[in-house]
């Protein structure tokens, strides 16, 4: 959206990193940002490297698949190997380990497993395959759960019966409070997901400056408005102040998206929910209302899971709530890389442990 | 997995549009947007119009960097 030649994105960049190291001075700031998408741009333009050592960037629990708990992925599995599902995935969820299998590898062995773009396009497949159980993989945070709920209201009105969700959306304000309550994170501030907060605005956020007197910002995702974010969080820093403020304004109004709040909460409450590596929090995510659980696979199509193990050494859990990066962990770049990853955060384009190994040769060491 | 893309709406009918994005269209759901209109710069996340881009919002943006013209202005 800004119209700026290099030479302007040049000076933009010098000004707003002069600014980040004369704000922070000798201060140890300790940011995160919660979003995957900003995770890849970060490395991606390589601004870890434009900020002083003292103001740290570590990555938060914002990448929807990193978070995806193993038994979802196990459940997943055992549906893709009945004969009369089909599975309807977005395209990341292939490669990522359950507990003895991916969805890739039973896609390899038969298994009905589709990629979509949409789950209208997984709605597509239920209205051209009437003789299959379509389940489509809901999985994602408040930017995706609405176009998941859009697709059951389209097959209410249109009596598709035998379109389902597997669903394990994931809310974020209530992550950031368990991150915080947690009191283990020593997180200065936070760099909030533009998209996210497109649709549920600036509100739900308020908690964390009211309560925990920690500033946010919400940031897009060009370099120059992640820099401009960062200096922003500084410049609360450096008055004392805390509170929820904007630098995504072109995308993000103050209100979010009515609508797409309005289908999400018609289809979806609020319930407690799993976390790859996190645990239980409660409120977290969500379950469908009474109305729609027709369309619920687990409440409808019976199926046996095999009992979930997780993978011994991974350290995805710590990494996803910035307690380590991922050179710390025992399997990163040894057993753990993007062609074979053992834990979620290397799986995912958007996963800590995938920027890292991308992104991070010859500055991490194994 | 939340990445969207930024596109212009070309036509509308009911609540599907075409959307140009990078020179290439594409039919997306207006479920979640329905206030678009047609010329409309929207943004699009897995089939979905999601938010409308503000162009007044985004002139805003471009003044924030009132500061940096200051900056330049003195290097």
């Amino acid at each position: 959206m800004l119209q700026m030649n290099n030479e302007e994105i040049r000076k933009a960049a010098d000004f707003f990193t002069q600014e980040i190291a004369k704000l922070a001075g000798n201060r140890s700031v300790r940011l995160m940002e919660v979003c995957g998408t900003h995770t890849v741009a970060i490395f991606k333009a390589g601004i870890r490297q434009l900020l002083p050592e003292n103001v740290e960037l570590v990555s938060g629990p914002g990448c929807p698949v990193c978070v995806t708990p193993n038994n979802y992925l196990d459940t997943a599995i055992a549906y893709s190997r009945k004969s009369d599902v089909m599975i309807a995935t977005f395209g990341d969820m292939l490669k990522v380990p359950g507990s003895s299998s991916t969805l890739a590898a039973e896609k390899a062995q038969g298994a009905d497993i589709r990629i979509v773009y949409s789950s209208l396009e997984g709605l597509e497949l239920a209205k051209r395959y009437p003789n299959k159980k379509v389940i489509f993989l809901a999985v994602g945070f408040e930017t995706t759960a609405p176009t998941a709920a859009a697709a059951v209201l389209m097959a209410e009105v249109e009596k598709i019966t035998n379109f389902y969700l597997l669903s394990s959306h994931k809310l974020v304000p209530p992550a950031l409070r368990a991150l915080l309550s947690s009191g283990d994170s020593k997180v200065d501030g936070f760099l909030l997901p533009g998209h996210v907060s497109a649709m549920i605005g600036l509100a739900p956020y308020e908690f964390l400056s009211k309560e925990y007197n920690t500033p946010a910002v919400v940031a897009g995702f060009e370099p120059l408005d992640i820099l401009q974010s960062v200096y922003m969080l500084l410049r609360q820093l450096d008055c004392g102040v805390a509170k929820v403020e904007n630098q995504y304004r072109r995308i993000v109004p103050k209100e979010g998206n009515p609508a797409a709040c309005e289908v999400l909460s018609t289809v979806y409450q609020a319930a407690d929910a799993q976390w790859r590596g996190i645990g239980h929090l409660k409120k977290s995510g969500l379950a469908m209302q009474e109305k729609y659980q027709k369309f619920d696979a687990l409440l409808n199509i019976p199926v046996a899971v095999e009992e979930t193990k997780e993978a011994k050494g991974c350290q995805c859990g710590n990494v996803l709530r910035g307690l380590v990066l991922p050179a710390a962990c025992p399997l990163f770049g040894k057993t753990c890389k993007p062609e074979h990853p053992i834990g979620s955060c290397m799986v995912s384009i958007e996963g800590t442990c995938a920027a890292w190994y991308k992104y991070g040769a010859g500055r991490w060491q194994v | 997995m939340c990445l969207a893309v930024p596109g212009k709406v070309l036509e509308r009918q009911d609540m599907l549009a075409t959307i140009e994005v990078g020179g290439v269209t594409r039919k997306v759901s207006l479920m979640l947007l329905p206030e678009a209109q047609v010329g409309d710069f929207v943004l699009i996340h897995a089939g979905f119009a999601v938010q409308r881009i503000d162009e007044e919002e985004a002139e805003k943006t471009l003044a924030l960097f009132k500061e940096l013209e200051e900056y330049a202005a003195n290097e």
